[in-house]
């Protein structure tokens, strides 16, 4: 169990990097608490995989500090490390049993016979992995596979951290909600801290106490999934969570008015000074639109037309126009959508400012 | 259930089949012929029965050959297989030196055999060869013409030159098809670089490991030309491999029948051993593997 600090990391790929175009992964400072369960979420390409790489020793960083309770492991090899990484593709030695999979990390350390035995069954019990334990790895589904290199990082009393890269990519989805639950509950049990590298976002969400977002090499956000989704710190975390994404609207903010389309809108708080020279957006979530009939006594709201609706079953999708921008609304299934002369309107209480992208504190 | 059948699927085959029957069908009923008869020219031929199988069977120069032919392969395996894989390991994954190696290693195999022999006949004479010559000027006795052993050395040497490459070229092509997390993996689970080695690698290259063996085991149980062409299979007859004695016996005796008898006795040899060793290797990491009616669940 270890709680892991991460001080001025950055990591570039190349041998002299030049510019910040060059790091795959920009400055970060973000400290893993003990026995948290985090979810690591992304588009490809970010920065996901190098940073889980960091943490475990597979990657020396080009700038910073890691820190295991307080103690400097920048330079310690993985296997000094006190960590357990599962990887996408289930790895498992082929020309062993499962039982030799599982007792392979502690015979490595030179543990006794007797007491690798003891952990080895205790281990395949929580797994379900009891009943083979006698049969070649190489034999068996990719579920089991994974369970396999999930247990291999189990077996070791001493493990800080287990660090997941997108482990249920190759699992069928009917077992992937299984194995889920699984780790949840061996989670709770065990309180090692976890971080799971996903780019799913629902995957990231059911699974994790805290979430970090990342996007182009860069920790964007940190919170709980309600956080992520009411307040985003960020217009790509807007866009990249939630389903549709946020609406992100340019717009002209003064006080607690904001004009759109030469349209203006009630703010649910006063913004003071904003960046100069920035791209002021607004951003509002599909959810917290309301389409109403132009004139019917709320005025308030933005004239749209309707471009299309979408049923997905318990609600609706309408994609509207509002002079150049389009923007998405949750309809209920069975309220009225009307085709034209419609009107959108916001609740003031759910928009969020954003200049160049980051979200600006109400106020300030 | 109606079969459509279609028969100008045989006009693909036939030119197949002609050109075995040609090749290899005709020539060796051919050898057959010969292996159960006697002739003294004339066409004119008597019936022998089993006497040239008996003959060659209860020869003691057959057995010298067979001995020498079997010692040669051992040495030739055991020295090719262990060398080729270490190479293969050594060699760079990635970067400019992965096509300068692969360049290097496939270039020996581009060589005609009887060239191959050449260079190393020359190469190791003591009057004119660079490395006879300096192994003499170092106080070295070394002649491969006089000495039986340094004349397997020089026989030796050459065919690991010449062969390990092929060896090293497909235990590296299965190397890289190893994805990196296994290696990851395995340092997070403290494993050694054996351990690396022993279950990862070697499992990974275990498919083609059995092709570079079965090939080079084929291909030294058949060695002629370049030991032909070093040391003719002298001195004496300590170089005398399977193939040259038979050309010895075919051609420079004109002793068809033992020829024949033992063409065919080689060939089965062969035939016999590949098919051992195949199957021996394919169910070699198996056996264990067998236990799936037992786990039961998943």
């Amino acid at each position: 169990m270890a709680r892991i600090t991460l001080e001025g990391l950055a990591h570039s790929y190349l041998p002299s990097p030049a510019g910040p175009q060059d790091y795959a992964l920009k400055q970060l400072d973000h400290v893993w608490e003990d026995g948290g369960a985090y979810a690591l979420l992304g588009p490809s390409g970010c920065g996901k995989t190098t940073l889980l790489n960091i943490i475990s020793g597979l990657v020396r960083p080009t700038r910073g500090e890691i820190r295991f309770d307080g103690q400097d492991v920048t330079d310690l090899p993985p296997e000094q490390r006190n960590i357990a990484q599962v990887f996408q593709f289930p790895v498992v030695y082929d020309t062993m049993t499962v039982y030799d999979n599982l007792a392979f990390p502690l015979r490595n350390r030179g543990i006794e016979a007797k007491a690798v035995d003891a952990r080895v069954r205790e281990i395949a019990g929580m797994l379900d992995l009891s009943d083979s334990l006698k049969r070649k790895a190489s034999n068996l589904t990719a579920d089991a596979k994974q369970k396999i290199s999930l247990g291999r990082g189990l077996v070791r009393s001493d493990v800080a951290a287990i660090l997941f890269d997108e482990p249920l990519t190759v699992i069928d989805p009917h077992l992937k909600w299984m194995l889920r639950s699984q780790l949840k509950h061996l989670h709770r049990r065990f309180d090692f801290t976890m971080v799971y590298v996903t780019h799913d976002q629902t995957e990231a969400l059911t699974f994790a106490d805290k979430v970090v977002v990342m996007y182009e090499g860069e920790v964007v956000q940190v919170g709980r999934p309600d956080e992520l989704f009411e307040r985003p710190a960020h217009t790509f975390v807007g866009y990249f969570i939630g389903s549709p994404g946020m609406n992100i609207l340019p717009a002209e903010v003064s006080g607690d008015r904001a004009t759109v389309e030469g349209h203006e809108l009630a703010l649910g708080a006063a913004y003071g000074r904003l960046p100069q020279g920035g791209k002021i957006e607004i951003g509002i979530r599909p959810e917290f639109l309301r389409l109403v009939r132009a004139g019917a006594g709320e005025s308030r709201g933005l004239p749209a037309s309707i471009r299309k609706v979408e049923d997905v079953g318990r609600y609706r999708i309408a994609r509207a126009m509002v002079g150049g921008q389009e923007l998405a609304v949750v309809a209920p299934e069975d309220g009225e959508i009307p085709a034209d002369g419609a009107e959108i309107v916001f609740d003031p209480q759910r928009i969020n400012v954003y200049a160049d992208g980051h979200r600006v504190q109400e106020g300030g | 259930m109606e079969r459509t059948w279609n028969n100008k699927g045989w006009l693909f085959v036939i030119p197949v089949l002609v050109l075995v029957l040609f090749s290899a069908a005709i020539p060796l009923m051919t050898v057959v012929n010969y292996s159960v008869q006697d002739t003294f020219g004339n066409n004119q031929f008597f019936w022998a029965g089993s006497a040239w199988f008996e003959d060659l069977l209860a020869s003691e120069r057959f057995h010298e050959a067979l001995w020498r032919q079997f010692l040669f392969s051992g040495i030739i395996l055991a020295i090719e297989v262990p060398l080729g894989i270490a190479v293969a390991l050594a060699m760079p994954r990635k970067g400019w030196g992965v096509p300068v190696c692969l360049v290097l290693m496939a270039l020996p195999l581009l060589i005609p055999w009887n060239v191959v022999g050449t260079i190393w006949q020359i190469f190791g004479r003591v009057d004119i060869g660079l490395l006879g010559h300096t192994l003499f000027n170092l106080g070295v006795d070394y002649n491969y013409v006089s000495d039986p052993l340094d004349a397997w050395i020089t026989v030796v040497v050459m065919d690991v030159w010449h062969w390990t490459s092929l060896v090293v070229l497909l235990c590296y092509a299965g190397l890289v098809s190893i994805p990196e997390a296994y290696y990851q993996a395995a340092r997070i689970d403290g494993a050694s670089r054996w351990a690396v080695f022993r279950y990862i690698q070697l499992p990974k290259m275990h498919r083609v490991l059995l092709i570079a063996i079965l090939l080079r085991f084929m291909d030294s149980f058949m060695i002629y030309t370049e030991p032909f062409v070093v040391t003719g299979g002298g001195p004496g007859n300590s170089t005398t491999f399977l193939s040259i004695d038979l050309v010895k016996m075919a051609i420079g005796q004109f002793d068809l029948g033992n020829a024949a008898a033992m063409s065919l006795v080689y060939f089965l040899i062969i035939l016999l051993l590949s098919w051992v060793f195949y199957t021996v290797m394919t169910n070699v990491g198996r056996e264990t593997g067998s236990g799936t009616g037992s786990g039961g669940g998943r």
